[in-house]
């Protein structure tokens, strides 16, 4: 795997056992294509990694301005990692206001690449400063690397038939060669991509092609740099096939997939919506599989159409954030009503409202289980990383198809645009649910709303002879499905739908700490807070502290079990990116355990060191 | 399977749900028509799924002794896309009125017409909402006094069949619920169109808006009142069929019946359905009844279900190892 070239060999190479680097520019300036690049050579060289791109919600704000950055942060590692890191050890800043706004989240000692091309007077105008930082001894803290980027492109193409501005467009390349030949990593991983991306623009082929080994080259005859680094392959990666994963595109495949487990097709009614609408592009790729995917005229709509599907036969689902949840709502209590398969996914952010559409936030947990009119029960799942949403999905389709339930299954922006490697499942591995569909009148006569062992009632698709029979949302009589309207009727039935979604549990798993089985301090986590609290975690074990941690997948209902573990700990930490509504469920749920809610709700993931000053300052407490 | 191939008849498509719709509701008349064309459509019972939102109408599919799904308010036209697309060997119909698909439908309404989604659309038009018990709907005449316009409505109604020409409906019929004859061959009509096909039906609520249509509709005057638009025929009207309408300029003038128009309902632009439709705003001219416009169109349901044959066709179903093993991979140990 070394890459190491002769030319190189006069400058000292160091390694390291992992490495941050974040991209940042105007959201004009490919950071997020840069990003990608880098990460997937890491990937294909053996790295862990875990990536974070952090963009604006405006598509192109002005450019050169504070709103306009559109960042990339990838870590990679030698060892096993479960974060795209706290802070980076290099800041690519492709202008001032990059510069200025992704500063301070870098490390003390730090490397800072700066293109100088993009300093001039109206630049740092546009950005808001007041001085240059590269005069001014605000950097004095970290390593500065001034390269004018803008001038070394226009020189490595000179002779290119592209425009002066097509010239500039290929600055990405060039930093990214540069940081191929500080990283020692190989090209051509991104040189086929480029291939592959402009194969009918060759002229841009080559551009960007010239432009990234002109940037390789210039490490080697610039002298830019002290030395070079290098992160070995990560040798703890158990054996597999991998390949690397964002979370939306996980999620996607987890859904068709589940689709085939259960032996039924896959019906997707979605509404554009950040940063959801990557699951709904890539359905609408997924075509040969037998994928349907409707782009529906709202949110609502896109709802009834997959609840439609369920009906006919198809597993319908929706995917949305939480302002498609809030307008799902009632579509979602006529789905308990009817007793039908479906699958909600939310992938959260920041709000109330509008809120901060590309930013992260957990804070939809309450209103996915408890969201609805009346007595509205839904099991609710939550993935943890980016690969997690691949079995979350799968475990979603079988919840929804044995229990004849609508699901809902939370992601959020993090793990949505985050990505990671993924050791690929074996496919005889993954489990297989065949939904069991009614073809003929039973024995005794057909009850639309009889039960089975799990409490679900049979599915029977419209086409079937002798089978027909009417659904709605009004009450329906135990066993016959008429309208009823009779008091004890209803409440067995609200029992029904309740006692049936709580049966969940009997197929489902008790999680089980990570660390020791009792002790001072067990950290629960939820959703995509795991890579955090995992980082943090294994620090403070390392510091010799009885502390474990534990992550919950089935939200809603809670899997059997947990209070035999709650009590072997002295105290429960639950950090959240809301103000405490899993504490606020769990306080409920389990009377007399001392949780203490740790809420975060800045847009932001857990830095691993906050959560590492949090679980100690709890274990000072104690003493 | 020799009785599901046995002709139906109309009293198999009732279901063993009593009816209760007020006595004397103008439901009654359309739940027969509908049992009574769909039961000589050829069409076995188990394939036929009916599809409604909330509302007095609404409860139609209950009364239906075939599939049905009674939805929630105003969102029937999506299920049935979900429905049909899903699912395309199904005829499927939907019921809504004037509040549910005009009101907190009006999106989904637009959008099942302009999609040209293969569902037969039954549109109760009585002007009034019913279920909550009588406060002016999108159709009211304005001026209507109801308790929630108690010195009666601002509002301009709505023109429904004007709403789906606009929409680019394919298909676009109205009719009246006492009309027996012309109800069942207009919903006739409807069930042979392939793509989305309206019938706005008049519909007399008893409670709250008792004869609303009967200057235009009751059967000593529905002669003189109406002109029913058939294609192919000419636009003639009257007791003694002795007036007609024809194009003066751009609007329809009342002519001698010998000089009548002969109607066409797929004429390329909607205009002229559009001005038939909105001859009822003014002072002496007929109310259309018929087929305003009946052209052939792409369908939605099959649009979307030949896209992923064709990919199947390109690209070969895909396994779930195809699913999985894709992208660049790479290999550890």
């Amino acid at each position: 795997m070394s890459t190491t070239r002769a030319s190189n060999a006069e400058l000292p190479l160091q390694q390291y056992e992992n490495i941050v680097i974040r991209f940042a520019g105007d959201s004009g300036d490919g950071m997020q294509i840069t990003g990608n690049q880098f990460t997937h050579t890491a990937a294909v060289i053996g790295n862990d990694l875990a990536t974070f791109p952090d963009f604006p919600a405006e598509i192109r704000a002005p450019a050169g301005t504070v709103p306009g950055v559109s960042g990339f942060q990838v870590r990679f590692s030698s060892s096993d990692i479960h974060t795209p890191g706290d802070q980076p050890d290099v800041l690519v800043a492709m202008n001032p206001a990059a510069l200025a706004i992704n500063v301070k989240d870098l490390k003390t000692g730090g490397i800072v690449i700066v293109n100088t091309g993009q300093f001039g007077e109206r630049d740092l105008a546009k950005a808001g400063l007041a001085s240059n930082p590269l005069t001014d001894g605000s950097l004095k803290a970290f390593r500065v690397i001034e390269i004018d980027i803008n001038q070394r492109v226009k020189e490595a193409l000179t002779g290119s038939p592209l425009t002066p501005k097509e010239v500039q467009r290929c600055k990405n390349f060039y930093t990214l060669g540069l940081m191929y030949w500080l990283y020692n990593r190989p090209l051509e991983n991104t040189i086929k991509w480029l291939g592959e991306k402009f194969a009918s623009k060759p002229d841009l082929r080559d551009a960007n092609t010239k432009a990234l080994q002109a940037g390789f080259n210039a490490g080697d005859i610039q002298e830019l740099f002290q030395g070079r680094f290098e992160v070995a392959p990560c040798a703890s990666m158990p054996k597999g096939t991998y390949r690397n994963i964002m979370g939306n595109e996980a999620l996607a495949m987890g859904l068709v997939a589940g689709a085939e487990l259960a032996g039924v097709p896959l019906f997707c009614g979605s509404y554009p919506i950040t940063p959801a609408s990557g699951i709904l592009e890539q359905l609408a790729s997924y075509k040969n599989y037998g994928v349907l995917t409707f782009q529906a005229e709202d949110e609502i709509a896109a709802i009834c159409a997959a609840i439609g599907a369920s009906y006919t036969g198809h597993l319908g689902m929706t995917s949305t954030s939480g302002p498609g949840m809030a307008l799902k709502s009632e579509a979602m209590g006529l789905a308990v009503s009817l007793e039908l398969p479906l699958v909600i996914v939310d992938v959260q952010r920041g709000g109330p409202s509008t809120g901060l559409p590309t930013k992260t936030e957990q804070a939809d947990l309450l209103q996915a289980i408890f969201g609805r009119n009346s007595e509205a029960p839904i099991p609710v799942l939550a993935c943890s990383m980016p690969s997690d949403a691949f079995d979350c999905a799968i475990e979603a389709v079988r919840i929804a198809v044995q229990y004849m339930t609508p699901v809902i299954l939370l992601s959020d922006g993090y793990i949505a645009n985050g990505s990671e490697p993924w050791r690929l499942p074996k496919i005889e591995d993954l489990p297989r649910f065949p939904a069991k569909f009614l073809t003929k009148v039973p024995e005794g006569g057909f009850m639309p709303y009889a039960r089975d062992d799990k409490r679900a009632r049979p599915w029977v698709k419209p086409g079937t002879p002798e089978l027909e029979h009417r659904i709605g949302g009004i009450e329906k009589s135990h066993l016959t499905g008429n309208i009823n309207y009779d008091p004890l009727n209803h409440e067995f039935m609200v029992r029904m739908r309740n006692d049936k979604v709580m049966g969940v549990r009997d197929t489902i798993p008790t999680p089980k700490p990570k660390g020791p089985d009792s002790g001072d301090l067990l950290v629960l986590g939820w959703g995509s807070t795991a890579g955090s609290i995992a980082s943090a975690v294994e620090v403070v074990q390392a510091r010799g502290r009885k502390v474990a941690a534990m992550h919950l997948r089935h939200v809603w209902p809670l899997p059997k079990g947990l209070d035999a573990i709650f009590a072997r700990y002295r105290a429960i930490l639950v950090p959240e990116m809301n103000l405490g509504q899993m504490a606020r469920i769990l306080r409920s749920e389990y009377g007399g355990v001392n949780f203490v809610s740790y809420p975060k709700v800045q847009g932001q993931p857990f830095f691993t060191a906050e959560l590492v000053t949090k679980i100690e300052e709890l274990l000072e407490t104690k003493r | 399977m020799t009785l599901d191939n046995a002709p139906l008849t109309k009293k198999d498509l009732k279901s063993d749900q009593d009816v209760r719709w007020c006595p004397g509701c103008g439901d009654y008349a359309i739940l027969n028509s509908v049992q009574g064309i769909m039961a000589g459509l050829g069409i076995p019972r188990h394939q036929m799924l009916f599809v409604s939102g909330i509302g007095c109408s609404s409860r139609f599919p209950y009364y239906m002794n075939t599939y049905g799904l009674h939805s929630i308010h105003g969102r029937a036209p999506a299920f049935a896309t979900g429905i049909k697309t899903a699912n395309p060997e199904l005829s499927v119909w939907m019921v809504t009125g004037d509040g549910d698909g005009l009101s907190i439908g009006g999106n989904h309404f637009a959008h099942i017409l302009r999609r040209n989604v293969d569902v037969k659309i039954l549109l109760f038009n009585n002007e009034v909402y019913g279920l909550t018990k009588g406060q002016f709907s999108p159709t009211s005449p304005q001026g209507m006094k109801t308790k929630t316009s108690p010195m009666g409505s601002v509002e301009r109604p709505m023109n429904p069949v004007s709403f789906a020409l606009g929409c680019g409906a394919s298909f676009v019929a109205r009719t009246i619920d006492t009309h027996q004859k012309h109800m069942e061959q207009t919903l006739l009509a409807a069930a042979h169109h392939k793509g989305a096909a309206l019938v706005e039906i008049y519909q007399n609520c008893v409670i709250f808006n008792d004869g609303f249509i009967e200057g235009v509709a009751e059967k000593s005057v529905r002669d003189e009142k109406t002109i029913d638009l058939r294609p192919g025929e000419p636009l003639v009207f009257g007791k003694a069929r002795d007036k007609g309408l024809k194009m003066a300029g751009w609007e329809p003038a009342i002519v001698e019946a010998a000089q009548a128009d002969t109607w066409k309902a797929d004429h390329a632009s909607p205009g002229p359905a559009f001005a038939m439709a909105q001859l009822q705003n003014q002072a002496g001219m007929p109310r259309p009844i018929g087929i305003f416009r009946s052209v052939a169109a792409p369908l939605f349901d099959q649009g979307m279900n030949e896209q992923v044959q064709k990919s199947i066709a390109k690209k070969g179903r895909g396994s779930l190892k195809d699913l999985v093993y894709s992208g660049e991979m790479w290999t550890v140990g």
